[in-house]
């Protein structure tokens, strides 16, 4: 009885008798071990076929998407310096600008399926260098800051949907999206000016930017990259937290005067207990939605919170690589980008099965 | 039961990711800030003088051969030794590597005496091989050519007939022999490179040179970082390190000065510059800037095969008009207004700071405003007013001016609604095409005007050479060297002529008499020069040399002559105060870590306690 009556993510998958959709059980249904024995591996080769699929058509958009944009690479780079009509030429040449469109697109889809995304034009390094230098500094501050604002987002957010219209709720649902509406880049110039410099009694505590400040090394390295991290994750979170704040309310909301509810009260449970161990497990669904389409936004970063923190990341990179515009570069990076949000979702899509048998039926 | 240990286990995961999180963050401040008080004075790390520049600019590559952008070369400045420098004073060529240098008689050889008192940083002495390896180089390798072939396009052979005789042969005269601002490697390190393409001369440091400092540390868009070069053959720079740190946003390098993480910030805009000008310890150098702010007219765009191409208004190809349209620009207001003072009214081509070869138009040839006189000079050229006060063209059309503009230049839109003002009364439309980039419609000739603006070298070939004939592209669909399409034959044969003029007066007068040319035509409008606005720490620099000496900038010149010559501020000042508060902030901090933990425990507890029930 208490198994029936205090479904959970786990609960669901085991039980057969759990909460679910009228109807939705049957006796030759997928709901069973053995029918997901046979669904799942199904389900499983359409996410990973599908997320293929998907890869395969970022690569393709991400050559010709941005020969759209306007200006010449060439001039680009060779802007304020006396070059002859023999170099640029040579420029061409060396970066293939003067082969033909269907060329350079093969060329690059070989060069792709080894793991060559080129070389930047501006950098006249390997774009998988570059981002791979990159990406670690990205990683860092938006990864540190997802875990933040998801943890404190889902916190907060069960709370003041617990009680609903009270003083709590109220401030906590106003504070969260008061500060979602703040430009991010306004909040960290706030937080230099008043946490950085200092501002009357408060005293400057955290670097004005970057990531070190150069020259340490062991535990002293990892001090400072801390210091430097402070105040951009200050930032990144109190912008975000709100989202998910907002929508753990919400599906706890719904969740709110369901029956299993009142079992779990009936059953003599406190009322936290009733929240953390009953409710909020099956509110979690949405919350989770948006966590993995959260993660797989960190990679592509933050560019105003770079560039406010002079963060060296991927976010300032691809600013950089448009402005010129450096093909490989942008190319590499928005294929990096949309990867890890195919990758994400399709990770989501083979969780929630798990999560929810409903999934994937 | 088991249901129940299992929810507890994530609800107590979900607290603890909250909570350990939340006592990071805490634990941070908390930790840096009794024991590492942020520093307040940049000199103070190590108790090493530091001087700390901040910078934008992403280094594009840190190899000579390949490396453009300003920031790449400013340092190769500090990291190698060119043939010549620049005065500070005057910008007149002074000794770099060569101490000196001497054309033959038919102008096609030059030969240069190299110093016998410059070492590379590993100890070897710096030889005329090493010049002529790194020209024979640019000439013979199309890769080691990218940077900076231009200056080795009209070499015939170089060679080192001894090491300290470096001998250049030309295959037509070339004035500017004294202005190779090509940075001279060592052979016996760069002789190893293979290509020099893939070579970005980033991992492994020091980086040998014989510039003032050696290269010690490059993380991108982090640092770059140089120590002083002991055995520099003009003396050793003073501060004991010296670090270009990166902010990319400028109000943040900003506050990194107020605060004195950085010892220098340059590009202020005049908002920054005002605020800055009130605070202690900083002192704001508005400079004469290098460069030169125009509005550039489409003349008709062509190609070197004669073809036309482009769709630039008819009307502009009339000189009267476009004097009228620059009769009828307020430069003072643009400077005054646009630019909030720190600019100076804009005449000839080069900005006064080249004193040498700074011009401007005599009382009868001088474009003053005069709305008025510009309204009749258009009645005169044909173009008047319809019945609803628009100014017609040929075509019997209003005319409507297309004005490119840098979108992320903020005084080109500000002046194009002047724009729009100004020639809206003479009755001539304007239409801002504004963009990120504008080189799509300004390639290809379509436009009317544009907005236009060069930073101007010690040696000012460059800027003229871009306004030739020979710059032109060889057929619509290339690009050339032209800045905007201009071709005037008797402006070429003045270039000419100053390109062969060995005698550095006889050549600045020609000069001139070019820029003259340029001014009647009106096709090149100069508005004004944008003056270079920087400020810096006095607490952590004593002096510094600026280039002019006398009221000159200090980031970007052409020289290696402030970073050289600062000399630090004596150690001292105060940042008691706000460590004290730090330590006072650090206890709350701690305290609160405390707290944190002690209510973390006291829920662990409460957790097990209710799992007993």
């Amino acid at each position: 009885m208490t198994a029936e009556a205090t479904p959970s993510l786990v609960g669901k998958t085991g039980d057969p008798a759990g909460a679910g959709p009228p109807g939705a059980r049957g006796p030759r249904g997928s709901w069973g071990p053995r029918g997901r024995r046979t669904a799942y591996p199904r389900y499983v080769a359409g996410k990973l076929g599908g997320a293929a699929v998907s890869l395969l058509a970022v690569l393709v958009t991400s050559f010709f998407l941005f020969r759209l944009i306007p200006g010449d690479p060439v001039k680009f780079m060779t802007g304020g310096r006396q070059v002859s009509a023999e170099q640029l030429a040579a420029y061409r040449e060396e970066f293939g600008l003067d082969l033909p469109l269907w060329e350079q697109f093969t060329d690059y889809c070989g060069k792709a399926l080894t793991g060559d995304l080129g070389t930047s034009y501006q950098f006249r390094t390997p774009v998988v260098d570059k981002i791979s230098d990159a990406l670690p500094n990205t990683l860092l501050l938006t990864g540190t800051s997802f875990v933040l604002y998801t943890a404190i987002g889902v916190f907060l957010g069960t709370r003041a949907a617990w009680r609903n219209g009270g003083l709590g709720d109220r401030l906590n649902t106003g504070l969260a999206l008061t500060l979602y509406s703040i430009p991010s880049f306004w909040l960290g110039l706030l937080l230099i000016i008043v946490f950085s410099v200092g501002a009357g009694p408060i005293p400057g505590l955290f670097p004005t930017g970057g990531m070190e400040s150069g020259g340490e090394e062991g535990f002293a390295y990892v001090l400072d990259v801390a210091h430097h991290l402070v105040l951009p994750v200050v930032t990144l979170v109190a912008v975000e937290y709100g989202q998910t704040l907002l929508v753990t309310r919400s599906a706890l909301l719904d969740e709110m005067g369901s029956d299993y509810l009142t079992t779990a009260r009936a059953k003599g449970l406190r009322d936290d207990l009733v929240r953390r161990r009953h409710a909020v497990p099956n509110a979690l669904l949405p919350t989770m939605t948006l966590v993995f389409i959260n993660l797989g936004r960190t990679v592509a970063g933050v560019i105003l919170v770079e560039t406010v923190f002079s963060w060296p990341g991927l976010g300032g990179l691809f600013y950089q690589a448009l402005s010129v515009p450096d093909l490989p570069l942008v190319q590499g990076l928005f294929f990096v980008f949309a990867a890890a949000v195919i990758v994400m979702n399709t990770l989501a899509d083979l969780i929630y099965p798990l999560l929810d048998p409903r999934v994937g039926r | 039961m088991d249901t129940h240990g299992r929810y507890g286990t994530r609800g107590t995961v979900l607290r603890l990711l909250a909570v350990a999180g939340t006592a990071a963050l805490t634990l941070t401040v908390g930790l840096v800030t009794p024991l590492n008080p942020a520093p307040q004075r940049a000199e103070a790390k190590d108790g090493k003088q530091v001087l700390t520049v901040a910078v934008a600019q992403s280094v594009d590559s840190l190899s000579p051969f390949l490396a453009a952008r300003l920031v790449s070369t400013s340092i190769f400045r500090l990291m190698y030794e060119y043939l010549t420098n620049y005065d500070p004073k005057d910008d007149h060529a002074v000794p770099g590597l060569a101490t000196k240098w001497e054309p033959s008689a038919d102008k096609l050889t030059w030969t240069y005496t190299i110093r016998d008192n410059s070492e590379w940083s590993d100890g070897r002495q710096a030889t005329a091989e090493d010049a002529a390896w790194t020209f024979n180089t640019m000439m013979t390798d199309q890769g080691a050519a990218t940077a900076n072939g231009n200056f080795v396009a009209n070499f015939e052979k170089v060679t080192a007939p001894s090491p300290t005789k470096l001998v250049i042969e030309l295959k037509k005269p070339q004035a500017t022999m004294a202005a190779l601002d090509v940075p001279i490697v060592p052979k016996h390190v760069w002789e190893k490179v293979d290509d020099f393409t893939k070579f970005g001369n980033d991992k492994s440091f020091p980086v040998v040179g014989n510039g003032p400092f050696i290269l010690t540390d490059y993380q991108a868009d982090s640092y770059v970082r140089l120590k002083p070069n002991k055995s520099f053959w003009r003396g050793a720079p003073k501060f004991d390190e010296l670090v270009f740190k990166y902010y990319k946003d400028g109000d943040a390098a900003v506050a990194a000065l107020q605060k004195g993480e950085v010892s220098f910030v340059s590009g202020l805009t005049p908002a920054q510059a005002a605020a800055l000008k009130t605070q202690e310890h900083v002192t704001v150098n508005d400079a004469p800037g290098r460069r030169f702010y125009a509005l550039a007219t489409n003349p008709g765009a062509l190609a070197k095969n004669g073809k036309k191409f482009g769709d630039g208004h008819e009307s502009l190809l009339n000189q009267k008009v476009r004097r009228a349209l620059f009769m009828a620009v307020d430069r003072e207001t643009v400077v005054d207004k646009v630019f909030q003072g720190y600019a100076k009214e804009g005449e000839g081509y080069i900005p006064p700071r080249f004193s040498s070869y700074f011009w401007k138009p005599a009382d009868g040839q001088k474009i003053s405003y005069d709305p008025a006189g510009a309204a009749r000079l258009l009645d005169e050229a044909g173009y008047k007013k319809n019945g609803d006060g628009k100014r017609v063209g040929k075509d019997g059309e209003p005319i409507t001016y297309r004005v490119l503009c840098h979108a992320t230049d903020p005084p080109d839109k500000a002046v194009g609604k002047y724009l729009q003002e100004w020639w809206g009364k003479l009755g001539i439309g304007v239409s801002l095409d504004c963009r990120d980039n504008v080189s799509d419609p300004w390639l290809a000739g379509e436009y009317d005007l544009a907005f236009d603006g060069w930073s101007v070298n010690p040696d000012p070939d460059f800027v003229f050479s871009i306004h030739t004939c020979a710059a032109l592209p060889a057929t619509p669909k290339d690009v050339g060297a032209t800045d905007n399409f201009i071709c005037d034959k008797k402006y070429d044969a003045l270039y000419d002529q100053q390109l062969a003029e060995y005698d550095a007066a006889e050549r600045a007068e020609i000069v001139k008499r070019m820029e003259s040319r340029l001014y009647d035509t009106g096709y090149m409008n100069v508005m004004a020069y944008p003056n270079a606005v920087e400020a810096y720490r006095t607490d952590q620099i004593a002096s510094i040399t600026k280039m002019p000496e006398t009221a000159g900038n200090i980031y970007g010149q052409d020289g290696y002559w402030s970073w050289w010559s600062a000399t630090p501020a004596a150690a001292g000042g105060s940042s008691d105060d706000s460590n004290q508060t730090g330590v006072v902030i650090g206890i709350v901090a701690g305290v609160v870590v405390l707290a944190g933990l002690g209510a973390f425990f006291a829920m662990r507890r409460r957790a097990t306690a209710e799992d007993r029930e």
